[in-house]
């Protein structure tokens, strides 16, 4: 078939399995680096900051805040750092902006890909040993001071629970037990969530928890924006269970954010 | 290399042609159809393993008659492509007939080209948005693109299948009763007892996602009332 007009489409597949980024890498439309030896001092991009997961009874909740800061300026108010994957998993992010929603489109679109081509959706593992993998193609960016690292979570169909999956800038896959946070307020958060967590709490408690811990990384962390009630900011939290991904809804949001911020006065 | 004898193109093309259509006509028939929420796709499939109907985008669905491995070699294909075009430019900017169109290319050129044409129909659906109509369209084996409206079937007993279900075919139909008016024609069709289905919905909602595959419960209804209406009407 090799001496065929090229008219139509490829039949032939470019790359082995079904892998949408090694998809794309044998078209050459991959993202490919070529950076200085010494990190750039003058190159200033936004960075996400606060985001963490939690596991609970019925399976895993996943928040983030809101903003992305340049240095000391804050550079976005409303950015999305918590995103659906696919019908059963989330994933979050921290670090620079720009690559981090990259790497959340690719890493969607390659599950799809994945599921549409094989008829079956990837194990939960599966999809977060592909993450890592997306994370470790860009060490040569990290040492460049551009980082990103992802924090998933998802409900595991086979084992029936919620598992979450936290990650290291060289492409490190950690699976937790009971909660994992990314980002410059990730020690603030799990300090919180170090005495507010326990097992078996049910959705209203770590809706409750997770904005705690939240509203706690804010409150120390400059970079990390907390719920604001005057313009209407507030974090996104997703849950997911056997039934799937949802978001929580804003006025449940507002509910809890304001309590804590009425309490924390 | 020894010349061979002279075969005159026409002559070419009605062989080539009558080994495609033999090979189709081999296969079983699939049907789409529209109804008040989106699309049906239906087929008569006896095994649950290996699918005939499948999702290629968010509001995009495939069917493939024919010889199995050639058009899931097409529709691996035409999933490639639609998410390598939604991915470096939008997701809006995948449509159906964008895809058809490079199947029916792909298609003619393999007709032409080929030491043997591939055996096989597609069809394509796509969901209309806002308030535009769905779109419905069948590439045959020599990479004819034609448009359906309202229905459309595919494969050796296509005309036959179409024919009936335009008789009875309403516009804005519930899925239940589609699904059945679907199943009964395929009955009168085929002149015998039918063995398994496989059938999908392109469905308007909330999701992106729009392909939906019907199992279980849903199937057994349609296709135990669709029997029960053709014992009482013949």
């Amino acid at each position: 078939m090799t001496d065929l007009p090229n008219w139509g489409l490829p039949l032939g597949a470019p790359a082995p399995g079904a892998s949408f980024s090694d998809l794309l890498d044998s078209l050459g439309l991959a993202p490919r680096w070529k950076v200085p030896d010494s990190p750039s001092r003058d190159l200033k991009a936004p960075e996400g900051t606060t985001v963490l997961a939690s596991r609970y009874r019925n399976g895993v909740v996943l928040g983030g805040d809101r903003q992305a800061t340049e240095g000391h300026l804050i550079a976005h108010r409303r950015i999305r750092k918590v995103y659906p994957s696919d019908r059963m998993s989330a994933v979050a992010v921290a670090g620079t902006a720009g690559l981090a929603l990259e790497m959340v489109r690719l890493f969607s679109v390659e599950l799809e890909h994945y599921e549409k081509i094989e008829g079956a959706m990837l194990s939960l593992e599966g999809k977060a040993n592909f993450l890592a993998r997306l994370v470790r193609a860009q060490l040569p960016l990290a040492f460049q001071g551009l980082a990103v690292v992802p924090l998933f979570a998802g409900y595991d169909q086979t084992t029936d629970q919620g598992r979450v999956y936290t990650f290291d800038v060289v492409g490190g896959r950690y699976e937790e037990h009971d909660y994992g946070a990314a980002g410059s307020g990730a020690l603030q958060a799990r300090a919180y969530l170090r005495t507010a967590w326990k097992p078996e709490m049910d959705e209203g408690e770590v809706i409750d928890r997770v904005m705690g811990a939240l509203v706690a990384a804010a409150d120390v962390d400059l970079a990390t924006g907390g719920p604001d009630l005057r313009r209407g900011i507030l974090p996104n939290l997703v849950l997911i269970d056997r039934g799937g991904v949802r978001e929580v809804p804003d006025d449940r949001l507002t509910e809890v954010a304001g309590s804590f911020m009425r309490g924390g006065q | 290399m020894n010349p061979g004898f002279y075969v005159t193109p026409e002559q070419l093309v009605r062989d080539r042609a009558e080994f495609a259509r033999k090979g189709i006509a081999r296969g079983r028939s699939i049907l789409a159809m529209e109804y008040r929420d989106g699309v049906l796709m239906l087929a008569e499939n006896p095994g649950g393993a290996l699918h005939k109907i499948s999702e290629v985008y968010d509001r995009i669905a495939f069917a493939g008659v024919g010889r199995y491995n050639e058009f899931e070699t097409l529709r691996k294909a035409g999933i490639r492509q639609a998410d390598v075009m939604g991915y470096l430019y939008s997701r809006d900017d995948v449509t159906a007939l964008g895809l058809a169109t490079a199947f029916s290319q792909t298609l003619g050129v393999i007709f032409s080209h080929e030491t043997k044409p591939f055996e096989v129909e597609l069809l394509m659906c796509e969901l209309g948005t806002n308030g535009q109509p769905n779109q419905m369209l069948q590439i045959s084996y020599d990479g004819t693109l034609l448009e359906g409206r309202g229905v459309l079937a595919i494969g050796g007993k296509a005309d036959i299948l179409s024919a009936g279900l335009k008789k009875r075919f309403q516009e804005n139909m519930e899925l239940e009763a589609a699904l059945r008016l679907g199943m009964e024609v395929f009955a009168e069709t085929e002149r015998r007892s039918l063995d398994g289905w496989e059938a999908a919905v392109l469905e308007r909602g909330p999701v992106r996602r729009c392909f939906r595959r019907l199992t279980g419960p849903d199937l057994e209804r349609a296709s135990a009332q669709a029997l029960s209406s053709q014992e009482s009407g013949g």
